[in-house]
């Protein structure tokens, strides 16, 4: 396997298309598609992050100051939509793309032109839902769930939203349909399903997901469209629709929907942990199969979103007690990464540091997990604070913190540079502290009886709320200090060796840092000690 | 719901936090970390069962995260650690599968037990229609034991609140308070009404509950639950008050720009007083009209 040998070298044998056009507009290489995932996606949690900053400074302190509540309702609303969909997803397809190939020995993804659709139609699809802040009638303010009849009361917003997300969704299927054929096509030989990284294991599983689901929201907002638009009545208890009905369908897509932005986040750990560790996966295939059965539970439990709406008692214990057997096998990824740390030998790198805060503070989004599962305290819970805590103990401390934690894992095999630890210390530690700050009171707030997606509230509330609202404004400097050090390092980074730690393995690994723009043109032999997790096959 | 209750008496853990929520203060305190026990059987239930949740997260989190504490500590390559090969434990992978089992049968057993006696709503003493409207609640008396009644008014914000909080207008959500039902000023803002849903002590109350143009939930945290409003599905709850008292709350699910101005009070009286004041407003709502009540027939104090 070459490494060190060719690791110094520099692109210009790489032939990489030249000129802005050649090189990224018509891009079918997955490591520039890659990038450009992950540069839109940093782009849209800087719009995302602006308008949670309008929510935040709304709600520092009891009376309305800044907006009206409608705008602060269409503030929550594109908040929601621009952080999962253009933010969280993104970023993972950005891994997704630049990881799998060379994780499992392929030259590239398997359909290199469908890749460059998936990603171009991102932007498009964005300013579509972002225009709408500027027509009149402004953006949606129905909420990200976009509950009917709220949802279409609105100006032609909802139209915009609608071809929006359609958008989003044919870019993720087509993503979709290019992580699953690659995978299942494109392997090295030897690179047996079973051998391959738990990354790649929770993209396979995360991209059948999406091809499931994504038509189903795509069918619940076309629904919208034509009860708004053409006179039908789907949701229109007047017409003989009804409302529940699309809650129904949008949790089909929607408890799934948050299983895809939480497996990929498990795949990536499940990299970063052994690694520092130096020591293998615990229970991989334990693993695999946890993802699996989690994938497929989440398939029978939406209705968990919906126990206040009225369900037959029956309905309410049924998906109580499925939405807790989520639990268990959630349970076994924690306790296996657990162990991987027990008995290893342990560094706290930035990627360490921040998938060991995943593992704590995801945890935490769990526990109210099941705390929510429980119907008769769900009655109290539903739409308060405390599942705002909850959803973002889940996305934020765990979807977005794994996300981090791979940029920083993998920025040396993209750049062949470190960046600097101690900065990255910094950045961590910054930012593990205000998220607790930001999002901790927040439970409080929801126990104490404040409801979600208000503009304003009781001067009971008034403490945690301004705690809250320090939170965020410190957590609005970690986008800063994350590009100034991944900047830095780009032009003033320590040049990195192939294998950029100590205790990494997997393919990635045996090629040069940077990665050359093209890897295994030819497939890779595989040796056993090359894989991320040795041989797993007794 | 012997389970939770007894599990947390047993556990002797309650104190701390159940002290922060207060006895039944009818609003939240400030700097207010917990959930309210409430004042009916079920919200003690509820409240119950969600201090029993979250003393078994709180143990599970004890053992986990001191694992993985205990391990940062031993395991680092900077006191030397060499690090193990092992990657299978099927004792330990046993036992961790087990367990969480149990330990969710343990919550989920009186959760059910919770849920079924929530969801009998028959024999009940009277029946009250909620309905949610963009963005005020209409409330409809429309039976007591057999007797029919004709008594439904409109409730909204009340508009010393619904002035303060218009965008910079200049006034102070501080300065807004009311006399609680033990005669104590209290901070009310944005939980005060024009005319609160005043409803008896120790009666089994029927709601139906149902809305207008888009979904709301209606929401008052002593009691222990919200029920989404939903236009043409009628929903039913039930609640029996042991303490008289004025309970506070607010619409819970998005309906639009006043969403967060719609809050819902109710006044619970001894039921005798409750008697005098219905049969009074019933006797408004006839005489004012025969065929049809003015939607807005305010009612009086009781
Ligand atoms: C142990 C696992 C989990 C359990 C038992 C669980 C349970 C629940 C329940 C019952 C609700 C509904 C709460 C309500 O509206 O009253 C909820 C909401 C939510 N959960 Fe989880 N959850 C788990 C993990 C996750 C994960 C991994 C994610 C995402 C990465 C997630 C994201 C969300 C989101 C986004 C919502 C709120 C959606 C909305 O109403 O806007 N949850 N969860
Ligand atoms: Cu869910
Ligand atoms: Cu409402």
């Amino acid at each position: 396997m070459t490494t060190h040998a060719t690791a110094h070298h520099d692109d210009h044998h790489d032939d990489k298309p030249h000129g802005f056009l050649h090189r990224w507009v018509y891009s079918t290489n997955h490591k520039d598609i890659g990038t450009l995932y992950l540069i839109f996606a940093f782009i849209m949690v800087c719009v995302g992050a602006a308008f949670s900053g309008v929510i935040r400074t709304e709600l520092m302190k009891p009376g309305l100051q800044f907006v009206q509540p409608y705008f602060f309702n269409e503030m929550t609303t594109m908040h929601g939509l621009v952080m999962i969909f253009g933010a969280i997803m993104p970023s993972f397809v950005g891994l997704a793309n630049w990881m799998i190939p060379m994780m499992i020995g392929a030259p590239d993804m398997a359909l290199p032109r469908m890749n460059n659709w998936s990603f171009w139609i991102l932007p498009f699809a964005f300013f579509l839902l972002l225009s709408t802040l500027f027509i009149p009638g402004g953006a949606p303010a129905g909420g990200w769930t976009m509950y009917p009849p709220l949802s279409i009361q609105g100006g032609d917003s909802v139209a915009l939203m609608v071809f929006s997300i359609h958008l989003m969704g044919i870019s993720s299927i087509m993503g979709a349909i290019n992580i699953i054929a690659t995978i299942l096509n494109m392997r090295a030989p030897g690179m047996d399903l079973l051998k391959m990284p738990v990354f790649v294991w929770s993209w396979l599983i995360t991209a059948f997901l999406l091809i499931a689901v994504m038509p189903v929201l795509a069918g619940a907002v076309t629904m919208l469209l034509t009860d708004r638009y053409f006179g039908t009545s789907f949701f229109n208890a007047a017409g003989g629709g009804d409302p529940v009905m699309y809650q129904h369908i949008f949790w089909f897509f929607g408890h799934p929907e948050v299983y895809i932005m939480i497996l990929p986040a498990f795949g990536i750990i499940s990299e970063i942990v052994p690694t520092f560790s130096r020591k293998p996966l615990f229970g991989y295939q334990a693993m695999v199969y946890a993802l699996a059965s989690i994938a497929f539970l989440s398939f029978i439990v939406w209705g968990h979103h919906m126990f206040t709406v009225g369900m037959p008692l029956g309905g309410e214990l049924y998906f109580m007690y499925a939405t807790m057997l989520i639990a268990i096998p959630t349970g076994v990824k924690v306790f296996n990464w657990v162990s991987t740390m027990w008995g290893g030998s342990m560094t706290f790198e930035a990627p360490m540091l921040w998938a060991i805060a995943f593992i704590v503070l995801f945890t935490i989004g769990g526990f109210s997990g099941v705390m929510l599962a429980l119907v008769p305290a769900d009655f109290q819970y539903q739409d308060t604070y405390f599942v705002v805590a909850h959803f973002h103990y889940v996305l934020v401390t765990g979807a977005l913190f794994a996300i981090i934690g791979a940029i920083y894992y993998w920025w040396p095999k993209w750049t062949g540079r470190m960046y600097n630890e101690t900065w990255a210390k910094v950045h961590f530690w910054w930012s593990a502290v205000f998220v607790n700050v930001l999002f901790f009171p927040q439970h409080f707030l929801g126990l104490a009886g404040m409801p979600r997606r208000i503009p304003d509230y009781n001067v009971a509330f008034a403490d945690w709320n301004l705690v809250s609202t320090i939170g965020a404004y410190g957590m609005y400097l970690t986008p800063f200090m994350f590009f100034f050090i991944l900047w830095h390092s780009k032009k003033h980074g320590a040049p990195a060796a192939a294998r950029a730690w100590e205790g990494a393995h997997g393919l990635e690994w045996t090629v040069p840092s940077p990665a050359p723009f093209h890897t295994f043109s030819t497939p890779p032999v595989i040796h056993d000690e090359d894989l991320a997790h040795g041989d797993v096959s007794h | 719901m012997k389970a939770a209750g007894s599990m947390q008496g047993k556990l002797g853990l309650g104190v701390a936090l159940t002290a922060v929520a207060g006895a039944a203060h009818a609003l939240a305190e400030p700097w207010q970390l917990n959930m309210t026990p409430g004042v009916t059987q079920t919200s003690r239930e509820v409240y119950d069962l969600h201090m029993w949740g979250l003393y078994v997260c709180i143990a599970i989190g004890v053992v986990v995260f001191g694992a993985m504490i205990v391990a940062m500590v031993k395991f680092r390559k900077s006191k030397g650690a060499v690090p193990a090969t092992w990657s299978h434990n099927t004792v330990a992978e046993t036992i961790w599968t087990i367990v969480p089992i149990l330990i969710l049968v343990a919550l989920a057993w009186p959760a059910t037990n919770i849920m079924i006696k929530m969801a009998y709503t028959e024999q009940s003493d009277m029946t009250v229609k909620i309905t949610g409207y963009q963005w005020k609640w209409g409330y409809d008396y429309l039976n007591v034991g057999e007797k029919p009644y004709h008594v439904h008014f409109i409730s909204r914000i009340d508009p010393r609140s619904d002035r303060t909080r218009e965008l910079r207008s200049g006034q102070d959500p501080w300065a807004v308070k009311d006399k609680d039902y033990q005669g104590v000023e209290r901070n009310t803002y944005l939980l005060d009404v024009d005319h609160p849903l005043v409803l008896p002590t120790d009666t089994k109350i029927r709601f139906v509950v149902t809305g207008d143009d888009v979904i709301h939930a209606w929401w008052v945290p002593q009691l222990g639950w919200k029920q989404d409003a939903i236009p043409g599905i009628i929903n039913d709850d039930w609640t029996s008050i042991h303490e008289p008292g004025i309970y506070r709350g607010q619409c819970a699910e998005l309906c639009g720009q006043d969403h967060g101005f719609m809050p819902i009070v109710v006044k619970a009286v001894p039921k005798a007083e409750f008697t005098k004041w219905l049969d009074e407003q019933e006797a408004l709502a006839t005489k004012a009209d025969a065929p049809a009540a003015s939607p807005t027939a305010a009612p009086s104090a009781p």
